[in-house]
């Protein structure tokens, strides 16, 4: 009864959508003022009706789940009434259906938030939430005759297949909403600019109206990005947190697009120029959201991230693809000609740093792109089966990173139109002092002697220098007023600083973790002791134990120095015998100058338990700086505040702040 | 002209690599080619795993469809696959051989002995040697091996029910009957 209440919520919604995607387009009509506001004021209530059904489809698939329904196919496969409850209900989105599921209601209530937006609904927004729609009605559509997770089994088995113990996790219960609150964000900046198009305006407003959605998107892509690695790094138990896999890649992909979109809004908003620009950025972020969806619910590349794989889903999303993606582009072809700015700025300007900003961004995203997909491409060229492993992304990857870092302070404290090099440069006179006594340091004390992590650790130092530098020259903490100065800085000049040296410090933490470890496969019988890095690590004791969907052997550990017990560790290794498979539960020990990790392997009667230990320094600093990034996007979609009087008492002539943060994390 | 042109080159680039799309959907993406394919299997002789009399050598292949499965008792997957391995020897279509990877004396006896012995033959494969020839990288893998002793298909990981009922029984199937056997 309840499956099938489900299955009416989707077809309903699939109905709202359809109405919010043709009728507010209606109403807009073609010309300026021909806007009908019956119609796209209907635009509203399609919109909550969209949301509020999903929410009801979505809420009784966590119910079916909740109650171990195993009449429901998707029940069935994806979860065993031992699991733990709390894994019942993040099971709902741990499979194709019900992320797919997740998926249109993450895209309903962007669209459901838009519609409620204060002043209403305006052409511009009709047309919009109109695009939304259209989206919305295809992934529907898509869930309801090829993913549905409300099908029946008959008869109804006893007993399910549980969820893949890899998937039990914190970690991955909370990674896939984030990551498709970004990913499904950039649909509305994608519905914004193909609206834009139609009505031939793409100008200042419309950026200030897009900015807070594309950086808002951003931002919980940046912490869905995060969390992934986070989530690969304990928990996979190799202490690897980014392998450049096909679809870590298809989530790295559109979130360098969205970096770029969120630099170059700026530029439209506050000077009206690449309008063209930006707007093709837009449709590109959301398209290469869709390219993901496509490589990763279609298996045409092979991936550790493995969803059931069917050539029917392919097919269908591979047509959702071809009509969003070529009807936004050819869209832009049409249309974008006839966008034009008349802004001019001199090369060394705020604008030339944010276009130096989105060449490489573009570049590195393509870079990555190549990579992902030339497997594909060279099998069907040359019927070759090959893999483009890290080793390249690495290589190919780092020169734009490193550029990234050493640009980010001081394009960020150019002027508009035009600004002066002579000037910064003194400014910037200890960041670079800095970097090159980081440089120093780094590559005389830390192991591995590496030119590349050292110069990756100067360009870190100088760009968190050069953002604290720039600060510095606003608020010039020496004089009167500073804390008035400091306190009346436009909201995005803070939420460019936070971004940006969240920056520097997830590149600090990579080359860390990434480059410095040190690792230690050693044989221990209870009482002995493995040395790694910084670490001495004594094997306390190995205990059998049973968890409600598992059992596991536990190992007991004590990290010790100069005899004393710094802390206990428990590493484990699970059998979940409703999947036949083992997970290993990695003992971490996080310190802000590097985490100890351990896993713990089978037994040996004569020798001991395996233990790998690995010493990877400055880890955390991935995390916090990631953290950081995603805080800057947060508090940059806060309106900027004008204090008007405050600049007349300076003297100085009011700065334009930029956006957030531009970059990436790499391994 | 050129100008506007120029505004259609993203939906130029799109239109090709969608082509890229729609040709890698015909695909399958598990297929894993490997070198060994309809050649020879690699020559090896093992000795026997600690309480067997025989080992196991490449002249076993000859005059039969056979199975050869790598696997180890510190693989986990194995014991997922051990099941299956059991109700394939049950349905005595083809004989199975135990490659038994890189095991430390006993412990592949011991195994056996606990679970249930599939195999019709196994060899003791300590150092690993036989494995890098047959190019396993991982364990359990198994490969069909027909009557003129050449390898013929290759599968990754556990052998599920479903594995043998589609893929492996009828291959199997169809090369006795091409090799004349009933």
């Amino acid at each position: 009864m309840i499956a099938e209440l489900g299955q009416l919520a989707l077809l309903f919604a699939l109905a709202a959508a359809l109405h919010q995607a043709v009728f507010p387009m209606i109403g807009a009509g073609m010309g300026a003022g021909a806007a009908d506001p019956r119609l796209t004021a209907s635009a509203r209530s399609a919109a909550l009706a969209q949301f509020g059904f999903l929410a009801l489809a979505f809420g009784l698939l966590g119910w079916l789940h909740a109650t171990s329904d195993f009449s429901v196919r998707n029940v069935f496969e994806n979860s065993h009434t031992a699991k733990p409850f709390i894994y019942k209900l993040t099971g709902v989105w741990g499979n194709h259906e019900g992320s797919m599921l997740l998926w249109a209601l993450i895209l309903a209530g962007y669209g459901a938030a838009l519609a409620l937006a204060r002043s209403g609904i305006t052409t511009l927004r009709a047309r919009t939430l109109s695009v939304q729609g259209m989206l919305a009605a295809a992934f529907i559509a898509f869930i309801a005759f090829t993913s549905n997770p409300f099908d029946r089994l008959s008869p109804a088995p006893l007993e399910g297949q549980d969820l893949n113990p890899l998937l039990q996790d914190p970690g991955l219960a909370i990674h896939p909403p984030f990551l498709y609150l970004g990913y499904v964000g950039f649909s509305i900046a994608f519905a914004f600019a193909a609206a834009g198009l139609i009505g031939g305006r793409i100008d200042e407003a419309w950026a200030k109206e897009v900015r807070p959605w594309a950086l808002a998107a951003w931002g919980f892509m940046t912490v869905g990005i995060a969390l992934g690695a986070w989530w690969a790094y304990y928990e996979l138990g190799w202490g690897g947190f980014w392998a450049w896999d096909p679809v870590e890649n298809a989530s790295f992909m559109p979130w360098l697009a969205g970096t770029a979109l969120i630099h170059s809004i700026r530029v439209t908003e506050v000077r009206g120029a690449f309008r063209g620009w930006t707007a093709l950025l837009a449709l590109l972020a959301f398209s290469l959201s869709l390219v993901g969806t496509f490589l990763v619910r279609s298996g045409i590349l092979t991936s550790v991230h493995a969803f059931a794989v069917d050539p029917a889903r392919g097919v269908f999303i591979l047509a959702i693809l071809a009509a969003s993606v070529g009807g936004g582009l050819a869209l832009f072809a049409v249309r974008a000609p006839a966008l034009s700015s008349d802004a001019k700025f001199s090369a060394v300007s705020r604008e030339g740093g944010l276009f130096a900003n989105n060449l490489m961004l573009v570049a590195a995203c393509a870079t990555v792109f190549i990579g992902t997909f030339y497997p594909l491409f060279a099998e069907a060229v040359a019927g070759e089966k090959l893999s483009v492993g890290a080793p390249y992304f690495n290589l190919a990857f780092t020169p734009f990173v490193f550029l990234s870092l050493l640009m980010i302070g001081p394009a960020a404290a150019l002027s508009w139109k035009k600004g002066r090099l002579s000037r910064d440069a003194r400014l910037f006179l200890p960041a670079g002092a800095a970097a090159l006594a980081a440089a120093g340091i780094a590559f005389w004390l830390a192991a591995p002697k590496s030119a590349t992590a050292a110069t990756g650790v100067a360009l870190a130092v100088f760009a968190a220098g050069s953002v604290f530098a720039d600060l510095w020259r606003r608020v010039r903490p020496r004089e009167t007023g500073a804390f008035a100065r400091f306190a009346g800085l436009p909201r995005s000049s803070a939420a460019m600083a936070i971004a940006h040296a969240g920056l520097a410090i997830v590149v600090i933490g990579v080359v860390g973790a990434g480059v410095w470890k040190s690792e230690t496969i050693a044989y221990a019988q209870p009482g002995e002791t493995v040395s790694v890095g910084r670490f001495d690590v004594v094997l306390r004791s190995v205990a059998e134990a049973q968890g409600p969907n598992y059992v596991s052997q536990g190992a007991t550990f004590d990290v010790v120095r100069d005899g004393k017990v710094l802390q206990a560790l428990v590493s484990e290794r699970r059998f979940y015998p409703a999947r036949g498979m083992a997970t290993t539960e990695a003992a971490v020990w996080t310190t802000l100058r590097g985490d100890l990790y351990l896993t713990i392997g089978e037994p040996d009667p004569e020798r001991g338990w395996v233990v790998r230990a690995w010493d990877r320094p400055l880890a955390a600093w991935m995390w916090a700086g990631g953290a950081l990034m995603a805080l800057g996007a947060f508090v940059g979609i806060a309106p900027v505040r004008r204090r008007g009087s405050l600049v007349a008492r300076t003297g100085e002539a009011p700065r334009r702040p930029t956006g957030a943060a531009k970059g990436a994390p790499a391994e | 002209m050129m100008r506007r042109l120029f505004f259609f080159a993203p939906l130029a680039l799109f239109v090709v690599v969608g082509m890229y799309f729609a040709e890698g959907l015909t695909r399958d993406p598990g297929y894993m080619p490997s070198m060994l394919i309809d050649r020879p299997a690699p020559t090896f002789d093992l000795p026997p795993i600690e309480g067997y009399a025989e080992g196991l050598s490449s002249d076993d292949f000859a005059g039969q469809v056979s199975l050869l499965n790598v696997f180890g008792s510190w693989c986990v997957s194995c014991n997922v696959e051990h099941p299956v391995l059991l109700a394939i020897k049950a349905e005595a279509v083809a004989p199975i051989y135990g490659l038994d990877w890189k095991d430390k004396p006993g412990a592949g006896t011991a195994w056996l002995a606990r679970k249930g012995d599939p195999y019709a033959k196994v060899g003791d494969d300590a150092d690993g040697r036989a494995a890098i020839d047959f190019g396993v990288t991982g364990a359990p893998e198994t490969f069909v091996i027909d009557a003129a002793g050449r390898v013929r298909h290759k599968h990754v990981g556990p052998i599920s029910r479903e594995d043998w009922e589609t893929v492996l029984r009828p291959m199997i199937l169809d090369l006795k009957k091409q090799a004349g056997e009933s």
